[in-house]
């Protein structure tokens, strides 16, 4: 059992607004016309497109395959027919495309052969592949593929489930532990053990008592040291580093993982996916996720995933005076482009927003340096030197000063009273030291290739010089052999070259001597008399000097006398 | 008077080997500015500075005998760090040696591509693949869009194709919107 409670430095309380959409219970979406399926699940791997248009999938058949190590595989959400495989706007604040397979159902939601997978009698290797062939990732937004964060199977004391679900207004999680306590307590024990951890804690926020209780009813069936326990709601206590802080005491510093520390973090939806994946056999293919905002319904619902948004809004009937919609919570989310995007596995809420609700952003005026910012801050950061130093591109600057801690979570932004939009600045900074860092090591790799091929072009010279080098000499050495002393070894001492021509003369000269003209050898009777008559002819002709003997000057021969 | 200079030639011969000694222990293959500018280059190898390479440029900077505003690809920011480098006063890029464009590769029209090879003798970082009659292609994650294999295709048949952004490549706007004065 936990002993205490600890704190983590700054954080916020902005109005929870969970009551909206907390009551209303998960139900399943209904199935749209089309589904479009990024291959892309996560912001570090796309999945290999295994399946042609026109070919029919089942509910829960792979589509995708896992490429490289951050790779998870992509399933088929619902059975139909694969209709296009091609590029399609992303949930993505650029608003990018990205490889989708569009995805018609049949409406008979039929599921392919499922096996319930026994990690007890697999290997850990197993059981992991299990996950990433599931297409496990985190759901609580990062996506980040769970068989690699399990990776580590040894020196974990501590597996953490996070159920804080600190940002305002969404309440997916918070839901799926009322309703599915015993799943995801199933789930987190299978992580527990793939993990190698001693106890399980689970953090849930104080303003969640449902789920707390439900959780705790239903902690009474797992085996071995686990807590259900409630922790102060204070934004954004959901952090995994805030929560680890939270619960253990540990803090992480820069440049650590929570895993070298003993503690291990997952989301409560990404244990009750793997205990769908591990005890059913069944792919990541829905997740919850909460429609809430300026809506007339809102609510918690089981959607597919390559469901486009649009179809789910239609769900919750956005009030008129709706003016954007927000994907993620009001504090890290971001407006979505467009409305045509489908839900990915890390969208866990989407918020019509309106400008009561959501006032326009205040004119950014001129930083105070009141220091707000940094009391707020729950990474212990500068964010106002970050901010100068990001707004002057002095980004070697911000790198010193942990601008890679900083978690985005928005406090500082919150209570500036300059009404900056400081995590703008900060998401600017990183994405341009991630693409100077891209183009330095281009740029590496381009000085190293140009290097290699002019250190290759300059052998290739080399090699060809010593090649000729070297038949000089040997011609030279087979000179000197045939006594060619007379021939001037004196000039060949002074001029190679010459002495070469002079040689090749020389051996040209011979050679002709040595080779006779073979044809006019032992002529038959009739062959010399045509020879002579063709003689003959030619000097009438005028053409050599009859003196010439007949042969040796085949090349002079007129087209007309040959005929 | 002769106890001094006797101190006084001690401690230069002294110094001296010590100072000597360090020269010979502490030697510094290389000129250390050159590889300093060099790592500013771009890498193009586009030539566009009139040296035959990123390399060459970086010695003649160094040298003194070229300015730091010829490299296009570079721009301005190249500029800027070059110009702090050196403690030199900044410039605009020289008009002569090109304009700053947004990168781009190479793209063969493998239609029309007669398979001449002297593409692939051309390209600075070998990152064109091909034989003599054979069809040419591009390796596109190692062009440096120099624009070097354009002049010699006999064909006309490569085009620059600006490298659109991805999600992987894509970035935040810079959140500041600059005040310029209307006209």
């Amino acid at each position: 059992m936990i002993a205490r409670l600890f704190n983590f430095h700054g954080g916020v309380k902005p109005d929870a607004h969970k009551n909206e959409s907390a009551n209303a219970p998960i139900q399943p979406a209904p199935m749209p016309s089309r589904l479009v399926v990024p291959l892309r699940q996560s912001t570090r791997a796309t999945a290999r497109c295994i399946v042609s248009p026109g070919q029919h999938v089942l509910k829960g058949e792979r589509i995708g395959d896992p490429e490289g190590t951050l790779g998870t595989a992509v399933h088929a959400p619902t059975s139909g027919t694969v209709v296009e495989f091609g590029l399609h706007p992303l949930a993505h604040p650029s608003g990018l495309n990205t490889r989708c397979v569009v995805i018609e159902p049949d409406g008979e939601d039929r599921w392919v052969e499922r096996h319930p997978f026994d990690y007890h009698t697999a290997t850990r290797e197993q059981a992991l592949a299990q996950l990433r062939d599931c297409g496990i990732v985190g759901l609580g937004g990062a996506t980040f593929p769970s068989h690699v964060k399990l990776g580590r199977g040894s020196g974990i004391d501590t597996l953490i489930l996070n159920g804080a679900e600190c940002e305002p207004w969404i309440t997916c999680d918070d839901r799926l532990m009322r309703e599915r306590a015993a799943d995801i307590l199933a789930g987190a024990s299978i992580l527990r053990e793939l993990i190698g951890a001693r106890r399980l804690v689970v953090g849930i926020e104080d303003n969640k008592p449902e789920a707390i209780a439900a959780m705790q009813a239903a902690a009474g069936g797992i085996e071995g040291d686990v807590a259900v326990v409630a922790v102060p709601s204070l934004y954004p206590a959901g952090g995994e580093k805030q929560l680890i802080r939270v619960l253990t005491g540990v803090e992480i510093p820069y440049g650590k993982l929570g895993a070298e520390f003993g503690v291990q973090c997952f989301n409560v939806g990404t244990a009750h996916a793997v205990y769908r994946a591990l005890a059913h056999g069944e792919p990541l293919i829905s997740r919850v996720l909460t429609l809430t905002g300026n809506v007339s319904r809102p609510g918690n619902y089981e959607v597919l995933i390559g469901t486009p948004i649009s179809h789910l809004l239609a769900l919750c009937a956005p009030k008129p005076d709706t003016d954007r919609t927000l994907m993620g919570g009001p504090m890290m989310g971001f407006a979505l482009p467009r409305l045509d995007v489908p839900v990915v596995k890390g969208t866990n809420c989407i918020i019509s927003a309106s400008p009561t609700l959501f006032p326009p952003p205040q004119p950014e005026q001129p930083c105070i340096r009141c220091g707000e910012c940094a009391r707020a801050c729950p990474a212990e950061l500068q964010p106002f030197e970050l901010y100068w130093f990001s707004r002057a591109l002095n980004f070697g600057k911000a790198q010193e000063y942990n601008l890679f801690d900083c978690i985005e979570c928005g406090c500082c932004s919150y209570v500036c009273p300059s009404h900056i939009p400081l995590v703008d600045y900060y998401r600017f900074a990183k994405s341009e030291i991630w693409a100077r860092e891209r183009e330095k090591s281009a740029a590496d790799q381009a000085r190293d290739r140009f290097e290699f091929r002019n250190y290759r072009q300059e052998r290739e010279k080399e090699e060809k010089a010593a090649k000729l080098a070297a038949k000089a000499a040997e011609t030279r050495a087979k000179m000197a052999d045939k006594g060619a002393a007379e021939e001037a070894p004196a000039n060949a001492d002074a001029d190679p070259k010459k002495a070469l021509i002079a040689a090749a003369l020389a051996r040209a000269k011979a050679q002709k001597e040595a080779a006779p003209v073979r044809n006019t050898e032992a002529l038959s009777p009739e062959t010399e008399k045509e020879i002579a008559e063709i003689d003959a002819r030619r000097i009438k002709a005028a053409l050599i000097d009859p003196a010439t003997p007949a042969g040796d000057t085949p090349s002079e021969r007129s087209p007309e006398s040959t005929s | 008077m002769l106890s001094a200079l006797l101190i006084m030639t001690g401690i230069a011969l002294v110094l001296g080997a010590a100072l000597g000694y360090a020269a010979i222990r502490f030697k510094v293959e290389g000129d250390p500015l050159v590889e300093k500018i060099d790592a500013i280059l771009p890498q193009t190898q586009c030539g566009q500075c009139s040296y035959p390479g990123c390399k060459p440029y970086a010695e003649a900077i160094a040298k003194g005998e070229a300015d730091i505003n010829q490299c296009p690809p570079g721009g301005e920011e190249g500029i800027r760090k070059l110009a702090d480098l050196l403690g030199r006063e900044f410039k605009p890029l020289s008009e002569e040696h090109g304009v700053e464009k947004p990168k781009s590769v190479a793209l063969i029209d493998e239609q029309t591509c007669i398979g001449c090879t002297l593409c692939i003798q051309a390209c600075p970082v070998d990152a064109i693949v091909g034989a003599a009659k054979q069809m040419h292609t591009v390796v596109e994650p190692l062009c440096t869009g120099c624009e070097l294999c354009l002049a010699p295709c006999p064909v006309d048949c490569i085009t620059m194709v600006q490298i659109p952004d991805t999600v992987q490549t894509w970035k935040w706007k810079y959140p500041v919107i600059e005040l310029r004065k209307s006209a």
